[in-house]
C-alpha cells in the first residue's frame, strides 16, 4: 500500500473547492497559518471521527473570531475522553469538563465571572455530544437559552451514545440499530415516532442564533461559528458528525455520509434568529435516502437479502417531510 | 450592629459582607429566605458586582457555582434537603475538583414521606462528598459561620458547607451582631484561586484519572480535610479575637467539667440541651455536653480527649441509617474505640422530621442513659404504641398501602378513642 495518493483539483464552483484555489480572505480558518489548533494532535479519537473534525473546524473559529479569547466547557462524552486522558491534553485553550448533564450551566458560571470580574472580552463555548445535550443536560441546555446567558453551545450529534457502546440517545434517527434498540424482534430498530430534533426547541427559546451545520460542509460550519460568536447571549449550533464505529461505516465514509444526510433532506441545515429561520441551505443534489442508508450497519437490517423494508418508506417520508417543511429544494426556475 | 432580625436575613447580610461574586438561586424551603435576601442587596446595590443567577434547579446552581469558581469567581448557593440530593452528582464533582464554593444547607429532613422540617438527614447523606461540614448552634454562629466558611474553603482550595437547622434557626427572629464590613474584609481577603480558567494561561480542567493517579487525586483531598482540623482550630480563635465572639472551632464543651455524663450533639437542639444540663446540674448530676461544629472532617482526636472521663455518653442523631443507625453515632464509636477504657455510649435519634424535642423528654433520656442503658439506637419520643398497632396490621394483610398512610389513620384512630374516653 505504498501507492502515492493522486491529488485532486476541483475547479472553482463546483462542490468542494481547494483551498488553494480561492482568494485567501475566502479561505477558511483552518487553511490559515494562523489557525490556533485548539484542538491539537495526538488525541485518542477513532480514525474518521466526525466528532474531532468538527471540533476541530469549531472551536478553531471561535478562538478567531474571539481573538484567542475563549474558554470551553465539554459535557462528559467522546470528546472529553478522547482529548484528555490525565496526565495529557490535547486542548490548547483553557478547558474544563465538569459533568455528563450540566455543561451548559457550568458555562453560564464562567460567564457569569467574567463578566464580574471585568473580562467580557472572554468569550464562553459550551460542548457536548447528543447524549449531553439533547438528553441528560436537557434541563441545563434550556435554562442557560431562556436566561439568554452569554454561551455559544455546540452539540456535536452522532446520534447516540457512543462513547459508551452506542446506545440510542433522543437524537438517534428511527430504524437504527443500537446496543439499546436492537435489529431483533418485530420492530427491529430504533422506534418510529420517538425522539426529538432539539434546534427547532432551541428556536422556541427566541434565542438570538440558532443553527445546524455539518462536517460536509466546513466553510458553512466556520462561517455559522463565525457568526455565532458575533453575537452575544444564546446561540445554539448543531452539527451532524457521522461516527464510523457507531453508525457500522467506513471510516473514509465520514464527509460522504454528512453530506447525504444533508442532501437527502434528513438532516437540515437552516439558520435562525430571534425565533425564525432566516436560512436554509438548499439540496444541490436531491438523493432518496437509501443510498444514504445502505452505507451505514446500523441500518442493514433494512435492506436484508436484496429485499427493501417497508420501513425505508418512512425514512423517505420523513426526508420528504423536512424538505417541504424547510423548503430544501430550489424552486424550479 | 445588633439587629432584630430573621436568622436567614442575617445570614444574607454576612454572606454579602463577604462579597461573592456569582450567587446561584433557586427555591427551597427552608433556605430560600437566604438567597432572596442576597437577592435583595444585590438590587438595592448594597452588594456590588455580584451576579446573581435565577436558575431552573439544584443541580445547576451547583454546576454554574463551579463554572463560576474554576473561572476565579467567588461562588456560594444554598440549598436545603430533595435539592440537596438533586445536585448530588455536582457536590461530589465541586470536591473532586477543590473549588472553594460555600453553600448554606438549611437542613430539612428527606423524603418519602415529604417533609419540610428541620433534622439532618440532607448533611448526612452527602458527609462523603468530600465537603466541609460546619454545623451552627445558634443564628449569631450561623451567620458568623459563613465568614469562616469562605476564608477556610479558600485557602484550601475545598468546598465548604454550613449547615443551619431549618426553621428553628432560618425562620427564627432574634437579636443578632451583623459585622460590618471593614472586619469582615479584615478576616477575609480576596478570592485568590489555585487554578483558574484563563486563556492567558491555558489549562485543562476536570481530565479523565485513571487507576494511575485517582488513588493519589483521593489522598490529597483526605489530606487537606486532615489539614482543616488544625485551620479550623485557628480561625476560631483568630474570629473569636478580631470578632469577640465565639464562631466555628471543631467542638465547644459546656459544663463538661467533671461529668460523669457527656452529651454530644450538633445544630441548634444544642441551646435546649444546655437549658437541660444547667436543671441537671442543678440537682447534683455531674452531666454535661460536647457541642460538634465541624462534622467534616471529623475531629476524632478532640472528641476523644473530651470524652475520654466520662463513664457514659449520649449521641444525639438528628438523622437515621436505617440499614445502621445514627450516623453520628457511629463515628463517635470509631473515635472512642481506641480508648483503653472507653465510655459506654448511648445512640438517640431525636427530632426527626421536624418533631419538637422537650426538655423532659431529654430529662428522660439523659438519666436513662445512667441508669437504664439501651442496645441499638433508641427513638425517642416514639408512639410505641401507634407503632405497634400498625406492625400488628402490617401482619395481618400484604395489601397494606402506604406506611405514612397507615400511621397516619392509627394515629387518628388512637386521638379518637381518646377522645371517646374522655368524655364517656
Amino acid at each position: 500500500m505504498n501507492e502515492v495518493q493522486k491529488l485532486k483539483f476541483y475547479q472553482k464552483g463546483t462542490l468542494t473547492v481547494g483551498n488553494r484555489l480561492i482568494d485567501e480572505r475566502e479561505r477558511n480558518v483552518q487553511a490559515s497559518l494562523d489557525r490556533s489548533n485548539s484542538l491539537t494532535s495526538g488525541h485518542r479519537a477513532c480514525q474518521g471521527c466526525g466528532e474531532a473534525l468538527g471540533a476541530r473546524y469549531a472551536i478553531d473559529a471561535a478562538m478567531r473570531a474571539s481573538e484567542r479569547n475563549l474558554i470551553a466547557v465539554n459535557a462528559t462524552g467522546c470528546l472529553e475522553v478522547f482529548t484528555t486522558p490525565y496526565p495529557e491534553t490535547s486542548w490548547q485553550i483553557p478547558w474544563m469538563h465538569s459533568l455528563f448533564g450540566n455543561a451548559a450551566a457550568v458555562a453560564t458560571g464562567v460567564a457569569a465571572a467574567m463578566r464580574v470580574l471585568g473580562r467580557a472580552e472572554t468569550r464562553v463555548v459550551a460542548q457536548g455530544g447528543d447524549g449531553g445535550t439533547t438528553d441528560i443536560g436537557f434541563g441545563c441546555l434550556s435554562g442557560m437559552f431562556e436566561r439568554n446567558d452569554d454561551v455559544l453551545y455546540i452539540c456535536y450529534d452522532n446520534e447516540g451514545y457512543m462513547n459508551t457502546g452506542v446506545q440510542r440517545s433522543s437524537a438517534t434517527p428511527p430504524a437504527a440499530r443500537t446496543a439499546t434498540t436492537p435489529a431483533m424482534g418485530k420492530e427491529p430498530g430504533n422506534v418510529f415516532g420517538t425522539g426529538k430534533f432539539t434546534p427547532k426547541i432551541a428556536v422556541a427559546h427566541e434565542i438570538p442564533y440558532v443553527a445546524t451545520a455539518s462536517v460536509a460542509d466546513l466553510h458553512d460550519l466556520e462561517a455559522k461559528v463565525t457568526k455565532a460568536m458575533g453575537l452575544r447571549g444564546a446561540r445554539y449550533i448543531q452539527i451532524n458528525v457521522p461516527c464510523p464505529l457507531g453508525w457500522g461505516a467506513a471510516s473514509q465514509d465520514t464527509i460522504k455520509l454528512a453530506r447525504l444526510a444533508i442532501e437527502t433532506g434528513l438532516y437540515p441545515i437552516f439558520e435562525a434568529e430571534n425565533g425564525y429561520i432566516t436560512h436554509v441551505r438548499k439540496i444541490r443534489r436531491p438523493t432518496p435516502v437509501a443510498e444514504y442508508l445502505k452505507l451505514q450497519r446500523r441500518f442493514a437490517h433494512l435492506f436484508r437479502d436484496g429485499f427493501e423494508d417497508p420501513r425505508v418508506a418512512k425514512l423517505q417520508a420523513m426526508a420528504d417531510r423536512h424538505i417541504k417543511d424547510y423548503g430544501l429544494l430550489e424552486e424550479a426556475a | 450592629m445588633l439587629h432584630q432580625i430573621e436568622g436567614s436575613k442575617a445570614m444574607a447580610r454576612t454572606i454579602a459582607l463577604c462579597r461573592p461574586q456569582v450567587v446561584c438561586a433557586y427555591p427551597i424551603t427552608p433556605q430560600t429566605h437566604i438567597v432572596e435576601g442576597v437577592g435583595e442587596l444585590i438590587r438595592v446595590g448594597e452588594l456590588d458586582d455580584c451576579e446573581f443567577i435565577n436558575v431552573e434547579s439544584e443541580f445547576a446552581a451547583l454546576s454554574v457555582a463551579i463554572g463560576a469558581s474554576a473561572a476565579g469567581a467567588r461562588a456560594y448557593t444554598a440549598t436545603a434537603s430533595q435539592g440537596l440530593l438533586f445536585m448530588a452528582e455536582a457536590v461530589y464533582n465541586a470536591a473532586g475538583l477543590g473549588l472553594p464554593i460555600v453553600m448554606t444547607l438549611g437542613n430539612r429532613a428527606i423524603g418519602a414521606p415529604i417533609n419540610i422540617w428541620n433534622d439532618h438527614s440532607d448533611a448526612m447523606a452527602l458527609r462523603e462528598s468530600g465537603w466541609i461540614q460546619l454545623f451552627a448552634e445558634s443564628n449569631q454562629e450561623a451567620a458568623d459561620l459563613h465568614i469562616v466558611a469562605f476564608r477556610l474553603a479558600e485557602e484550601l482550595s475545598v468546598p465548604t458547607m454550613v449547615c443551619v437547622d431549618g426553621f428553628i434557626l432560618t425562620h427564627a427572629v432574634e437579636r443578632i451582631d451583623v459585622p460590618d464590613q471593614a472586619a469582615v474584609d479584615a478576616f477575609l481577603p480576596p478570592y485568590e484561586p489555585m487554578q483558574s480558567l484563563d486563556p492567558a494561561d491555558p489549562i485543562s480542567i476536570g481530565a479523565m484519572v485513571g487507576p494511575d493517579a485517582f488513588t493519589e487525586v483521593r489522598y490529597l483531598q483526605y489530606f487537606k480535610q486532615h489539614t482543616a482540623l488544625t485551620l479550623i482550630e485557628k480561625l476560631a480563635a483568630e474570629f473569636e479575637q478580631r470578632f469577640g465572639r465565639q464562631a466555628g472551632g471543631l467542638l465547644r464543651t459546656y459544663e463538661a467539667e467533671g461529668a460523669e455524663t457527656l452529651i454530644v450533639a450538633m445544630g441548634s437542639i444544642n441551646g435546649t440541651i444546655k437549658d437541660v444540663i444547667d436543671e441537671m446540674r442543678a440537682d447534683g448530676i455531674a452531666i454535661g455536653l460536647v457541642t460538634l461544629v465541624a462534622f467534616r472532617p471529623f475531629p476524632a482526636d478532640a472528641l476523644r480527649e473530651a470524652l475520654a472521663r466520662a463513664r457514659d455518653v449520649v449521641v444525639i442523631d438528628r438523622a437515621i441509617d436505617v440499614g445502621m443507625g445514627g450516623p453520628l453515632a457511629s463515628n463517635i464509636a470509631i473515635a472512642l474505640r481506641e480508648l483503653p477504657d472507653p465510655p459506654a455510649m448511648h445512640s438517640a435519634i431525636v427530632g426527626l422530621g421536624g418533631r419538637p424535642t422537650s426538655k423532659a423528654s431529654l430529662h428522660r433520656l439523659f438519666r436513662q442513659a445512667a441508669i437504664q442503658p439501651w442496645e441499638g439506637p433508641h427513638f425517642l419520643d416514639l408512639n410505641e404504641r401507634v407503632v405497634a398497632r400498625e406492625l400488628h396490621r402490617r401482619g395481618k394483610t400484604r395489601r397494606v398501602g402506604p406506611a405514612a398512610e397507615g400511621i397516619l389513620k392509627e394515629l387518628e384512630k388512637e386521638r379518637v378513642e381518646k377522645l371517646a374516653e374522655r368524655t364517656s
